[in-house]
Formats: structure tokens, C-alpha cells, sequence
């Protein structure tokens, strides 16, 4: 599977300033593990340690928050867009 | 017809309308909580009355000791509903306001008696609540009430509207409101999971970003105490983004069946509608949605007239959610 990953300002500077960039996984964590894989100076404001969704980032799969949807296990299927939101209060994004 | 003492007594019970008419499905019917009947016209009647009891018997405000000023940051309804019950308990009240709400909101609030602070619009929301905190901070005397902190906000939700929900509409399977302050979210959340534990609750937010009043998105840089303190995260069982478009054309949707709302009542029924749309077929489900107000102070926005392309434009500039 692929998905369309929306990249927030934030995060543009340490990910080369692309806006969005198509990424391949089955599940959001997959996704996210590939994206890291490539742009390792951000794994640790997306992911925790244990590869958990970090508590100030949101992700949403087409409008809809993952955190509800089995987190990073919520599954993704071929054009999925995912949003990236960082939460900035109390965060380090 | 009852007779009341006062307007106060006129807060709450709410009528609940069916509006399946606009359900995507037959299988899923959708009741509508009209909270724009209450006196003040919102939902925030609610909220308005629980924050100055409660202060009241707290001992932080003193019935009838004159000169007492409270201040409150409100993109609107908050504001109008605490400008209400502050004329009818004797408070003078000082509102934060971003100055780009709708102009029915900022008039209803001089005819209320309350005094407008005026925050930047670019900062929306959030920077009338910057400013209410630094305000509050130089002038300790003053009371800041806070509904993005109190308890009392929630609680009112405890206490009235969930109990009024489960009353008329025992076999509630899911529960959609806006996330705001999460006032309304978290205490009728609690109160339905506590008597109903199968009960979804499913939040509906602004994307991040858009100049948004009423609803909030917590991506904007701001997580209520409330949310955090309700571990609202645990009490949600999702989470959705309605967009402008969605939220200006439902709320039109809402004339099909006779009501004239607000535009965050919309963005609820579209954030209902998508929840109807997951309910498989051989399934029947109630969901309860809140109309948080009526129409009327939106009108200025050209809603219901000008043409959709134009106020979803003008929706990125003008808080009018």
C-alpha cells in the first residue's frame, strides 16, 4: 500500500521542504517507520522509544484520528492521505 | 405553560428533534439537541450558570457585593451567555474578544451590559485566551472563571445535558459534539459511559489552522485542562476533522428539516453523518447530535445566501464557527 503523507511546517526544514511525500506501508506505523528510515532527525518527534505515537503529535488518515483507530496499527489502504498535526502546547515540535 | 421566577430557570431541558430525514442511512436515525432554546441562545447558557454558581459557592464571587468584575476570553457564546447571567447577578463582566467574530456576537454582548477587550483576530481563540491570562495575572482582584480550566464547565454537562440525553433517548448508541473547550464532550461523555459504558463518543474538530470559534482543534497549540483532566483522550472513541465546506453545507441541510442553525451545529452533522456511513446495514444505531445555536448571529456571514465558494473563502478569515 501507498499513502500520500502530508508534511506540517515544522517538520518541512529537517525533511528537505517537501509539502507531502508518497510513502509505502500497510499499517500508519509502517508508514512512519519508512519515513523516519529516510529522514532519521525526525523519529523523535513523531515516534516515542517504543514506537509509539508521540503524545503531541496527532496523525489523522483522511480526516479521521488514528489515536482512535488502533494508533499506529490502524491499517492503511492504497491513497490513503496522512496528516500530520504537531500539538505544540507542552511539546517539544 | 410553567411559570418561571427568572430567566435563569429557563436553562436546560432542551427539546430533541428527529432529523433523520438527513440521515445517509434508514437503518441509522439522528436525533438533533437544540440547545439554541436556551435563553441566552446557546449551548454556553449552560456553562455560564455552572461557572458563577459555582464561584458563588465557592466564595469567589459574593452575591450582591457591588463592584466585583470578572473577566472571561469567549469567541462568542460563552461571552454572551456569562454577559447574561452576570446582568441578572449584579457582576460586571469584561469579555476578550478576537476581533474578528461576527458582529451579532460583539452586539449581543454590549446588550447584555458586558465590557469588550479586543484580542488580535490573526491569533483567533487562542490569543483571546493569552490575553485573558495576562490580564487576569495584572489585576489579581479581578475573577477569572476560565471554562477552558474549570471544572464546573463539564460538570454542567454532567449534571444537565447528559441526564437529559439518556431521559429521551434511552437507546442512544453514539454521541457527536464539537470539541471546544471539550466542556460538553467530556461531562456528557462521562455521564453516558458511566450509565451507558457501549456508548460511542465521537469528537468533531475544525481542521488546524482555520480561524474556528466554538470549535477547536487541539492541534492548534492549545490542549484545554479539561480535556487533559477528563483524560479525554481515553473517554473519546474517535476523533474527525470536518472541513468548512462540509460544516456550510450541512448546516444549509439543516433548513430541509425546519432548523436554522449555527455553522458549528453543521460541522456536527457532518461529523454525525460520517458517523451514520460506518454503521453497517444489518445494524441499527441513535445518534445524538448537539445544535449548539440557532442562525441568527451568523447571518451577517452570508451562510444561507451567498454563494458556497465564497464563504468557504471567506471562512479562513472571519471566525465565525
Amino acid at each position: 500500500m501507498t499513502a500520500l503523507v502530508r508534511i506540517p511546517t515544522v517538520l518541512r526544514p529537517a525533511m528537505g521542504g517537501d509539502t507531502s511525500v508518497v510513502v509505502e506501508g500497510d499499517t500508519v506505523g509502517e508508514v512512519l517507520d519508512h519515513l523516519t528510515a529516510s529522514h532519521p532527525n525526525v523519529k523523535g518527534q513523531l515516534l516515542n522509544d517504543d514506537g509509539t505515537l508521540h503524545r503531541f503529535l496527532n496523525v489523522y488518515v483522511n480526516d479521521d484520528d488514528v489515536r482512535y483507530l488502533g494508533g499506529i496499527n490502524a491499517p492503511i489502504t492504497n491513497g490513503d492521505e496522512i496528516t500530520l498535526l504537531p500539538a505544540v502546547a507542552g511539546g517539544t515540535l | 405553560m410553567t411559570r418561571y421566577s427568572s430567566v435563569l430557570d429557563l436553562i436546560g431541558d432542551t427539546p430533541i428533534v428527529d432529523v433523520s430525514a438527513l440521515s445517509p442511512k434508514s437503518n441509522v436515525t439522528i436525533l438533533a439537541k437544540l440547545e439554541g432554546r436556551n435563553p441566552a441562545g446557546s449551548v454556553k447558557d449552560r456553562v455560564a450558570l455552572s461557572l458563577v454558581d459555582a464561584a458563588e459557592r465557592d466564595g469567589v464571587l459574593i452575591a450582591g457585593k457591588p463592584d466585583q468584575i470578572l473577566i472571561e476570553p469567549s469567541s462568542g457564546n460563552t461571552g454572551i451567555a456569562l454577559a447574561m447571567v452576570c446582568r441578572l447577578r449584579g457582576y460586571h463582566l469584561k469579555v476578550v474578544l478576537p476581533t474578528n467574530v461576527s458582529p451579532e456576537r460583539r452586539q449581543l454582548l454590549i446588550a447584555w451590559g458586558a465590557e469588550i477587550i479586543d484580542s488580535p483576530g490573526s491569533e483567533g481563540s487562542n490569543g483571546a485566551v493569552r490575553l485573558a491570562q495576562s490580564l487576569s495575572a495584572e489585576n489579581p482582584e479581578w475573577v477569572f472563571l476560565y471554562q477552558y480550566a474549570n471544572p464546573a464547565n463539564p460538570e454542567a454537562h454532567y449534571r444537565t445535558t447528559g441526564p437529559e440525553i439518556l431521559a429521551d433517548v434511552p437507546e442512544i448508541t453514539h454521541f457527536v459534539a464539537g470539541l471546544g473547550t471539550s466542556g460538553t464532550l467530556m461531562g456528557v461523555g462521562r455521564y453516558l459511559k458511566e450509565h451507558r459504558p457501549g456508548v460511542q463518543i465521537w469528537a468533531v474538530e475544525p481542521p488546524s489552522g482555520e480561524m474556528v470559534d466554538g470549535l477547536r482543534n487541539l492541534d492548534d497549540g492549545y490542549i484545554p485542562p479539561i480535556f487533559t483532566d477528563n483524560h479525554g483522550e481515553d473517554l473519546l472513541d474517535r476523533k474527525v476533522v470536518v472541513r468548512p465546506r462540509e460544516s456550510i453545507e450541512w448546516t444549509r441541510r439543516f433548513t430541509e428539516v425546519g432548523l436554522f442553525v449555527g455553522l458549528s451545529s453543521g460541522a456536527i452533522m457532518a461529523g454525525a453523518v460520517k458517523c451514520a456511513n460506518l454503521i453497517p446495514d444489518d445494524e441499527t444505531a441513535t445518534i445524538v447530535t448537539i445544535v449548539c445555536d440557532d442562525g441568527w448571529k451568523y447571518l451577517s456571514t452570508g451562510a444561507w445566501s451567498d454563494d458556497i465558494d465564497d464563504v468557504v473563502e471567506r471562512a479562513k478569515k472571519i471566525i465565525y464557527f
